[in-house]
């Protein structure tokens, strides 16, 4: 990485949130902040790296906001005075304020932690906040969060003006609520974490690393968002999200084989997961559940621990065969109570028939047609349950529906291959 | 400061047709809110049932009357508070004390010039 994108790595979100909290104007600090970019990627190479990254590049976006403000002052003759007064008020600050010390967490972590309340916010579609903190609070490109949630770069570039037009003219504030709201609040970021972590995994077409990759960025917010102080830290949603994702994230290189098509797990090559971040994923899920057992305070908390309760087992098994399917189906139980899911009753099914009851997962099955009516997953599990006992006239029909509503090529042909091979 | 239109919103005829005890709390309900938010409260009212209602459009030069809502909805405007506040938050935080019966929007109020209050 060049120098220059480990600073915006580092500070993008921290800056930006001093910014917006010493401008209190959120567009205008997020293209000036953008800008100062630009000027030292194109300065630094040439001038060499300032003493002070952060501090140059605070000074360099104040600027620019002073001189936007300007601008409008001379434009709106109606009000010069007003932005007279608030063009004194920055230059002021540009002078008596310390600028940002480098590499110290606790400074502007609560400007950090108001910057990502505000991107999260409740009053924000959670698709609108999820993209809305990536380009706040970590300096995601529009272009690469139009490639993670797979909508065209203009699409994504409206729907981010329209999240950061609905956030100013709605009066969302650049605040950490009361004591009572704040793990409401923290709640609604790990769901926008989330959101947006998912989003890498869903299938998309050909770019299925780099989406992975982007995945990796809800991992960096939450870290971010934790090191932001106690009540974050402490907010138990946060810490089982962080564990999942972590789980989860660390068997990406394993999902991608070499033709860049989708390793499914019990296929995977165990040696190229991620060995530290699953240490790290376990860690921090026993310290949850050791303290608290999986009946959490927080309904939120307890659907993310048995989640990564789950992954955590696929961690711990040397090979797919070695794997614990009754644990697992077990903690699949556990989560359909908790949320009445039909996903979860369908990956539950799937859980009870590895653990070797063909019988109750078709069961399990059964009622879940109405639920799920699009699903070609719910056909594809049946038909393979009905196969592995021995029905193959009811398991090819499944699979025909199956083939039916599959809307991925190579999974259409995948269970085309599966059916002619029971048919026979 | 931004002021805040609060719209009340909810099935018609709730409140006539509850027992007793439920309009009290409810009822209570708002005096609380009105306590709470005091003076940053512009304004509010309760509104008469959509039967009552009137609505004017001019097509071509003419005044059209029709009987009934603007719109048909699964939730009817009950009521109002004109409010002003900080931020949204804090709106957030008053309509909480409201009775748990309406869908509430909020909606913020933009300043146009040359329109003095």
């Amino acid at each position: 990485m060049e120098p220059i994108e480990v600073v915006w790595r580092d500070e993008w979100g921290r800056l930006l949130a001093l910014l917006v909290a010493q401008t209190r104007r959120l567009d205008l600090a997020e293209d000036a902040l953008a800008d100062a970019f630009e000027r030292a990627a194109r300065s630094w190479p040439d001038a060499g790296m300032p003493d002070n990254p952060p501090a140059w590049l605070m000074t360099a976006a104040k600027r620019r906001v002073l001189d936007r403000l300007r601008a409008e002052a001379v434009a709106a003759k109606k009000q010069p005075l007003l932005a007279v007064e608030e063009v004194k008020r920055l230059e002021g600050l540009g002078r008596d304020t310390p600028l940002v010390p480098r590499g110290t967490r606790p400074a502007g972590s609560d400007d950090l932690l108001r910057l990502v309340l505000l991107a999260a916010h409740p009053a924000l579609s959670q698709e609108a906040g999820a993209a809305l903190t990536l380009r706040l609070v970590l300096g995601v490109s529009t272009a690469d969060i139009a490639r993670l949630f797979l909508v065209p770069e203009p699409t994504m570039a409206a729907r981010l003006t329209r999240a950061r037009k609905k956030v100013v003219a709605a009066g969302v504030p650049l605040a950490i609520p009361d004591d009572e709201v704040l793990p409401q609040r923290l709640e609604t970021v790990a769901r926008v974490a989330y959101l947006a972590f998912t989003a890498g995994y869903a299938p998309g077409s050909g770019e299925g690393v780099l989406r992975a990759e982007l995945s990796g960025e809800a991992i960096r917010l939450v870290h971010l968002v934790r090191a932001t102080g106690r009540a974050a830290a402490d907010n138990s949603a946060l810490q089982a999200l962080l564990a999942l994702m972590l789980l989860q994230h660390a068997r990406r290189d394993a999902r991608v084989g070499a033709d860049g098509s989708l390793v499914l797990l019990p296929e995977q090559d165990r040696s190229t997961w991620h060995r530290d971040e699953i240490d790290e994923g376990m860690a921090l899920l026993g310290e949850l559940v050791g303290t608290r057992g999986v009946t959490l305070e927080s309904a939120l908390a307890a659907e993310y621990v048995l989640q990564a309760l789950i992954a955590a087992e696929h961690a711990r098994a040397t090979s797919a065969a070695d794997t614990d399917w009754l644990t697992i189906a077990d903690y699949y139980r556990q989560l359909e109570d908790l949320t009445g899911s039909p996903v979860v009753r369908l990956n539950r099914a799937v859980a009870v028939a590895e653990a070797g009851d063909l019988t109750g997962a078709l069961g399990l099955l059964d009622g879940l047609e109405e639920a799920l009516p699009h699903s070609h997953r719910l056909p594809a599990v049946r038909a393979e349950l009905l196969a592995r006992a021995g029905r193959h006239t009811e398991a090819v029909a499944a699979f025909d529906l199956a083939i039916e509503r599959c809307a991925n090529a190579r999974e259409r042909q995948q269970l085309a291959a599966r059916r002619n091979r029971v048919a026979t | 400061m931004t002021k805040y239109l609060v719209l009340l919103a909810g099935s018609e005829g709730e409140w006539e047709n509850a027992d007793p005890a439920d309009r009290e709390r409810w009822h209570r309900a708002h005096v609380t809110f009105g306590r709470e938010v005091g003076a940053a409260i512009l304004g509010g009212e309760a509104l008469d049932g959509t039967d009552t209602a009137t609505t004017l459009r001019r097509r071509g030069g003419s005044v059209e009357l029709t009987d009934g809502p603007y719109a048909e909805t699964a939730e009817y405007l009950g009521g109002f508070y004109l409010l002003e506040a900080a931020d949204l938050d804090q709106v957030v935080k008053w309509c909480a004390l409201l009775p748990e019966i309406y869908s509430i929007e909020i909606r913020p109020c933009i300043q146009i010039e040359g329109m003095t209050d």
